[in-house]
């Protein structure tokens, strides 16, 4: 017996893709900036180390939201 | 829709892509935006176009600025006038912030002045070539193609390899691959992720993400002011004041990518002088 579409989609799975992609990197810069925002809280003397930290560890995650939206273009 | 056979390659994929749309309907951007005709030497591997002769400028105005500001710097040092005008503290402010809070920051005194002239171009020709994604005539960044980003990711790679083998030897390699105070039995574990990482990602992934940040803004920029566009002149009745909504957007987005060109730039020379500090390390 053939298979019967009981419904269909249509449209881009890259799009959904960079959306599940961007989940993660979300969290995780909002978990970066957020643990810097308590530290300086907690000790102000520090907060110029603590910024360039910081702008570290956004650069770090953020990769894996950019090669999510690399992937599309890359297996296009 | 359009048939592609096999042997369609890319490029005639994207021409026929944007010949598709008709007049008076919304075009979207598509990747055919960073690919624009060549007007000069075409079919040649110098052929120019549109985002090259951007480069070409920045390359020139940038050359222009540092002759202008070492200039009158050597000559305030010569005739003791060591108060510096306007222009010539813009300059010396941002020369002193790469050398500063970068490169002496993360790499103290004597290695910071060794790096300094490669951290220095990295961070001007990343902000130079960035910034004229808003620019109103070049509307394009000269970093959103994969050439330059390769380059200066090629150029930091070699760098904390160099500074690396310099300080260490060929024990760099098996610092970096082997690093102390693990198990035997876990390196079949750490060494390919620490090969991968260290030697694989780092280039690849400076190079994408100053890459992808300026492909990423630069379809913004264009879908809000095509957006807006067909919004003022092609749509019919009350959805023409969609297009302030969409005009309000792209200029809040044009501020935003003024704050992501000086970050970029920023993140690239950072992580660069971070690779060249690690690469530098003693073992603890």
């Amino acid at each position: 017996m053939d298979a019967v579409n009981i419904a269909e989609l249509s449209g881009n799975i890259a799009v959904v893709g960079y959306g599940l992609a961007a989940i993660g990197p979300g969290i995780g810069v909002g978990l970066v900036v957020s643990k810097t925002i308590e530290s300086i809280a907690r000790q102000p003397e520090l907060a110029g180390r603590l910024q360039v930290t910081m702008w570290l560890g956004i650069a770090f995650t953020e990769a894996l939201a950019l090669i999510g939206l690399a992937t599309p273009f890359i297996f296009a | 829709m359009v048939a592609l056979t096999g042997e369609t390659d890319l490029f005639t994929a994207i021409s026929l892509l944007t010949a598709e749309a008709e007049e008076g309907e919304f075009h979207a951007p598509t990747i055919a935006e960073f690919y624009p005709p060549a007007f000069l030497f075409e079919g040649t591997p110098f052929e120019i176009n549109r985002i090259m002769m951007i480069r070409l400028i920045v390359m020139v105005a940038l050359i222009v600025l540092f002759w202008l500001w070492t200039n009158k710097f050597r000559k305030s040092v010569k005739t003791g006038n060591v108060v510096p005008g306007r222009f010539q503290l813009l300059g010396e402010m941002a020369l002193n912030f790469v050398r500063k809070s970068i490169a002496h920051d993360q790499l103290g005194e004597k290695d910071g002045e060794r790096f300094l002239p490669l951290l220095t171009t990295i961070f001007f020709m990343v902000f130079g070539m960035n910034i004229t994604g808003i620019i109103p005539f070049a509307n394009i960044a000269g970093t959103s193609v994969v050439g330059v980003p390769l380059v200066l990711a090629a150029a930091a790679y070699v760098t904390f390899i160099y500074a690396g083998i310099r300080r260490h030897g060929m024990k760099f390699f098996k610092n970096s691959l082997f690093p102390s105070g693990v198990p035997v039995a876990f390196y079949t574990l750490v060494t390919p992720i620490e090969l991968l990482s260290t030697f694989i990602l780092r280039p690849v992934t400076l190079a994408l993400r100053l890459l992808m940040n300026m492909i990423a803004g630069h379809l913004l920029l264009v879908l809000c002011f095509s957006a807006t566009q067909y919004f003022f002149f092609h749509a019919e009745g009350l959805t023409q004041l969609f297009g302030a909504g969409t005009l309000l957007f792209g200029f809040a987005f044009t501020l935003f990518e003024i704050l992501v060109a000086v970050l970029q730039a920023y993140v690239f020379t950072l992580l660069t002088t971070v690779y060249i500090q690690l690469a530098l390390a003693d073992e603890h």
